[in-house]
């Protein structure tokens, strides 16, 4: 892509337009779901099971209500009066809102109290009386799929396993012929750990019912405000609660990535309590809650192979998974894939033949499955071929740079067909890993690795080269309860030329009231600077199925174009009146119609705007507006090549990341400054699950680390320098050419820092280390191999 | 993540803080920066019915050389240490140390007394304390008393302070020339507690020969050790490679650490081994440069 097409004044796409919403987040003035108070307010904290199995025999809440200021104490029971006390996932599974009778993993809900203030709240939580008969907690799926495992979820009614379902793609017979005849094989069960989103805002809700209109509001952190109304009111109809009568606000919200998407408990029980209370009802968690209880992501057990001919010509692939997902399938995948795009798993290679299949088990573990910053399930895709590519290259002794450029899909060869079903639009592998070669000086440092062996010293190199695909969906096969994954836009010119629009997504830090603006800029040549973006009101935003998954600016944004071109259509027939002249006779450029031949003929936009409210046609309804929803025809696919080089103390094996190249192409680019900082963000964001984080249960399904003291979040101190970089490769089919960005750096650093760890030690006899990579495990695998101190 | 309900107190001398101390008993708690006993209270581990806050309390926060010793108040911040002209010059052990304790914004409120005071053995200044040979001021109801920081840490979480009483004072002993020290510590991330840490502080002749030699270590016991083995070998000597190395496994040995979320009880050896080497290299090195 050239230079930007509008003035800076304009501000449109390519402009380093500074975030319009930093000026209230940078002086602290964001507005968060805990900012909101009300009148007569109560306050809600929860009592939380101290056990990951058992059996409830009784609650006492006597004590707790005892205490002055405490208006409610509500159970299972309570709430099973009103048929509450369970509810529907996302994924068409079951979730208990509170339990009655047995509780099913530490830290589930077990009783709510409403109180005056929080802290009479938190002193009742400590009075709930309750009485458990502990069970043994199957916290393992391979012992929840042993023959004798206690069935956890007894309540499905003939449920006689812990199976919640199995899925599989591709060529099972055509995959298992290629392996027998393959040259060389190689094979490597690689486990991507349970993790946490860990938003720095947690979640939580004020719920108000009004008793007298009858309506509900619950301002709430959710990342799809749209879809949750029509969730409440499909769970909640039953009880009076009618769509039109239910208004979600989303305000500013402290980070979602995927952990925003589900509905919890906790919202459910406010808003019971304030329809029965008739009060507003606050809920907010706090750290440990949301660490412990609220969805986790990943937790694949991945069995990975690869076939491939002597020459490094990669034939197959074959991915069995056996998959972690708590007591209950609380994902949030479009309902047709239950392993998200979990089939992306070949990659960016030309991999002719392959083969995935998966089982997803119930444990005693919190229920979830979310996308954390990752469009379902791809960064347990990218990490298994990644990782196994690496793998195969040190089986054959090849370098792997040079194994991947043999086997990329050429960029002649886009549209791609992949053998696991999608159509990959756009790309230009080679490119971009050589850019990130040529970047890092990738043949001095192997030069490099080469005399630090010699001395001793341990020096890795490693690359990922990945395939994401994000922009979900085209309506055909992507729905979530049914309602299309398309996403919306409504945009309102005002007389004086400046505009308002509104949007079916919700910025959780995106940047969206910049680069919404910035690409109706573009289309319109209105300053982006004079477009207000709206989101996540029910009452005014156009319905829109939210923001996760990278899919804003693949729908959302799409959708902002295409409403600006039926802006631009009714500006014609203004500007063709106001200049007497016919439509065809007009040409249009950033922000004026001119007539054409004449182009001191024209109209601006400002100009047409105005006409719109004072002297439009005769015939012609006023106003200057338009609205769309857009349906993608096909998901976009952004790719990238790291390169990630670290040093390893060998006596304390602590890992150093020396330097980390990364470029990325996500096609055109709206604001390339955001687009820096979502890169930085993610990159950070797939640094932690490499090398810091994981969620550790112990086998009574206790969790060890359920707080950031022990869940360990990499601080400014731990990241390193990022180097970044882009190619760009539009999107054919995207009217901007964009196609999302925010995920791709969390979804390849992960394998680019693991693979570099595995080549300081290959020599040693190293071929995998499961993330997280910390100094102990480095450590603990030098001793091993006879290495250490 | 919210505490039960207690009194606050806001004392403006020592000796009210004291009287507090004794009015309330056990269910009083001084709190100088916080940092340890607020996220015990939130959890609701720590449930002091009476909080008493000697933050107001003047003539608390300082760092002064004088007759032979350097004398830090116990309200001192740990981010008063890093910034101390005096503690830059001349103790490179506390500055390794101050920078390494938790993240910058804690060490802002975070007092040295209070790292003592709260007896954790996993806190820094402990170690640092037993390799600079320091000694504690307390005042209490008989007035004040100096506590050699050797019996200062009797048992796990516990200090030599009676319940009444109040740390005032650190003193450490003015290094004479020829003298270097180190803290080397190794974290999961910054503000973790370490999996092992070493402080080493020492003295060397014209000669090189090690005159007076402290070692303490951090988080690999019920008490922060001093590895008294490793210091009697090096005393009187100008120890080569094999000799530090004598050291680290002499140090490694007296450790008595445990297994947790930072890794085995082998591996935390290893560490002190590895750490105590290169804490006395470098303290070497800082104390021939010293000259």
């Amino acid at each position: 892509m050239n230079g930007p097409k509008t003035s800076p004044e304009v501000g449109g796409i390519g402009h380093r337009v500074k975030r319009k919403e930093d000026a209230r987040f940078i002086r602290g003035q964001g507005k968060y779901t805990d900012d909101v108070v009300l009148p007569g307010m109560l306050h809600m904290d929860i009592v939380r099971s101290p056990y990951a199995y058992a059996k409830i025999k009784s609650i006492n809440t006597d004590a707790a209500m005892a205490i002055p200021g405490v208006h409610a104490v509500i159970t299972g029971d309570v709430l099973k009066q009103y048929n509450l006390h369970w509810m529907p996932t996302l994924m068409s599974d079951t979730q208990m809102v509170l339990p009655t009778d047995t509780v099913m993993y530490q830290s589930q809900e077990v009783a709510a109290v409403i109180a005056d203030d929080r802290y009479i709240a938190a002193d009742a939580v400590e009075a709930v009386e309750v009485e458990y008969e502990p069970m043994q907690a199957v916290v393992d799926p391979f012992k929840a799929m042993e023959p004798d495992a206690p069935v956890l979820r007894p309540d499905k009614e003939g449920k006689t396993d812990n199976l919640i379902w199995h899925w599989e793609t591709g060529e099972r017979e055509a995959t298992e012929k290629v392996f027998q005849n393959a040259d060389v094989v190689v094979k490597e069960n690689i486990y991507l750990p349970r993790i946490h989103v860990a938003s720095i805002e947690t979640c939580g809700c004020v719920a108000s019912f009004d008793p007298a209109e009858g309506k509900l509001t619950v301002w709430m952190t959710t990342q799809a405000p749209h879809a949750i109304r029509t969730v409440v009111a499909l769970v909640a109809g039953h009880v009076g609660l009618s769509e039109e009568k239910i208004r979600i606000i989303a305000p500013d919200i402290g980070g979602g990535f995927g952990g925003k998407v589900p509905v919890y408990p906790g919202y459910v029980i406010a808003i019971a309590a304030s329809v029965v209370i008739g009060k507003p009802v606050k809920w907010v968690e706090d750290r440990s809650e949301n660490l412990q209880a609220d969805s986790f992501a990943r937790d694949y057990h991945m069995g990975v192979e690869l076939a491939a001919n002597n020459s490094g010509k990669m034939e197959a692939l074959r991915i069995k998974t056996i998959a972690d997902y708590g007591y209950t399938d609380a994902a949030a995948n479009p309902s047709k894939y239950p392993a998200g795009m979990f089939s992306i798993c070949t990659g960016s290679y030309d991999i002719k033949t392959a083969f995935t299949e998966m089982d997803a088990y119930y444990t005693n573990k919190p229920p979830g499955g979310v996308a954390y910053r990752c469009s379902f399930r791809v960064t347990e895709a990218v990490h298994a071929i990644e990782r196994i590519v690496d793998v195969l290259a040190q089986k054959l002794g090849r370098d792997p740079a040079e194994l991947r450029m043999q086997n990329f899909i050429q960029p002649d060869e886009f549209p791609y067909q992949s053998a696991l079903g999608w159509e990959y639009d756009s790309g230009d592998y080679p490119r971009a890993l050589k850019l990130a070669m040529e970047k890092i000086g990738y043949d001095d440092l192997r030069r490099e690795q080469v005399e630090k062996r010699a001395r001793g010293e341990l020096m890795g190199i490693g690359i990922s080269s990945f395939t994401e695909i994000v922009g979900a969906g085209p309506s055909k096969d992507f729905d979530i309860l049914g309602i299309k994954m398309f996403d919306s836009c409504e945009v309102r010119i005002h007389p004086t030329g400046k505009a308002i629009a509104r949007f079916g997504t919700k910025s959780q830090g995106q940047g969206h009231e910049t680069t919404y603006a910035q690409i109706l800029a573009e289309e319109l040549g209105i300053p982006a600077a004079h477009i207000q973006v709206e989101e996540g009101d029910t009452d005014t935003a156009p319905y829109g199925l939210g923001t996760y998954a990278s899919r804003s600016t693949p729908t959302a944004g799409a959708a902002a174009a295409k409403a600006a071109y039926k802006v631009r259509d009714k500006a014609r027939k203004i500007a063709a009146h106001l200049l007497e002249v016919s439509e065809e006779d007009l040409e249009w450029e950033v922000g004026k119609f001119y007539v054409k031949g004449s182009p001191e003929q024209s109209k601006t936009i400002q100009d047409i705007a105005f006409a719109a409210y004072t002297n439009h046609p005769e015939g012609m309804e006023a106003g200057l507006e338009a609205t769309h929803y857009y349906d993608p025809p096909n998901m976009t696919f952004p790719f990238g090549s790291y390169i990630c080089v670290v040093d390893i103390d060998r006596k304390t094996g602590v890992i150093n990341v020396r330097r980390f190249v990364a470029i990325d192409d996500c096609g055109n680019i709206i604001n390339p400054m955001i687009l820096e900082g979502q890169i930085h963000g993610g990159l950070t964001q797939g640094l932690a699950p490499a090398m810091y984080e994981e969620l550790i249960y112990d086998e009574q399904g206790n969790i060890l680390n359920g707080n950031f003291m022990d869940y360990l979040l990499p601080t400014a101190v731990e990241t390193p320098k990022w180097e970044t970089d882009q190619t760009v490769t539009p999107c054919p089919h995207h009217p901007l050419g964009a196609k999302g960005v925010a995920e791709s750096p969390t979804v390849g650093a992960p394998p680019a820092i693991a693979n570099a760890v595995v080549d300081a030690l290959s020599h040693l006899g190293v071929v995998n280390m499961d993330i997280p990579i910390t100094p102990f495990k480095v450590w603990q695998v030098l001793k091993e191999k006879g290495a250490a101190a | 993540m919210i505490p039960p309900s207690f009194e606050y107190l806001t004392p403006s001398k020592i000796s009210d803080a004291i009287a507090m101390l004794q009015k309330h008993g056990e269910e009083a708690k001084i709190l100088a920066g916080g940092h340890s006993l607020i996220p015990a209270m939130r959890l609701r581990l720590s449930e002091p019915g009476y909080l008493i806050d000697i933050s107001g309390i003047q003539g608390l926060d300082y760092i002064l050389e004088e007759s032979g010793q350097l004398r830090i108040g116990a309200m001192t911040r740990e981010a008063s240490l890093e910034e101390s002209q005096i503690v830059r010059e001349k103790y490179p052990l506390l500055l390794d140390t101050a920078k390494m304790i938790a993240d910058p914004s804690v060490r802002n409120v975070a007092t040295v007394g209070g790292n003592l005071a709260h007896g954790d053995p996993a806190n820094d200044h402990p170690a640092t304390m037993l390799a600079l040979g320091a000694n504690v001021v307390v005042e209490g109801p008989n007035g004040s008393r100096e506590i050699g920081i050797d019996d200062f840490f009797p048992d796990f979480f516990t200090t030599a302070l009676e319940p009444e009483e109040i740390l005032t004072e650190i003193r450490i002993p003015s290094p004479p020339s020829g003298s270097g020290g180190a803290y080397l510590k190794i974290e999961r991330k910054v503000g973790d507690y370490a999996a092992a840490a070493v402080a080493c502080q020492l003295n060397i002749d014209s000669g090189g020969s090690i005159q007076k030699i402290g070692i303490g270590l951090t988080n690999v016991g019920s008490t922060p050790i001093r590895a008294s083995s490793a210091e009697q070998l090096l005393q009187g000597k100008n120890p080569d490679e094999n000799m530090i190395a004598e050291a680290g496994r002499l140090s490694a040995a007296d450790s008595e650490p445990m297994e947790d979320l930072r890794g085995s009880a082998e591996y935390k050896r290893a560490l002190v081994n590895e750490l105590t080497q290169r804490a006395i290299k470098l303290s070497l090195q800082r104390a021939e440069g010293s000259r």
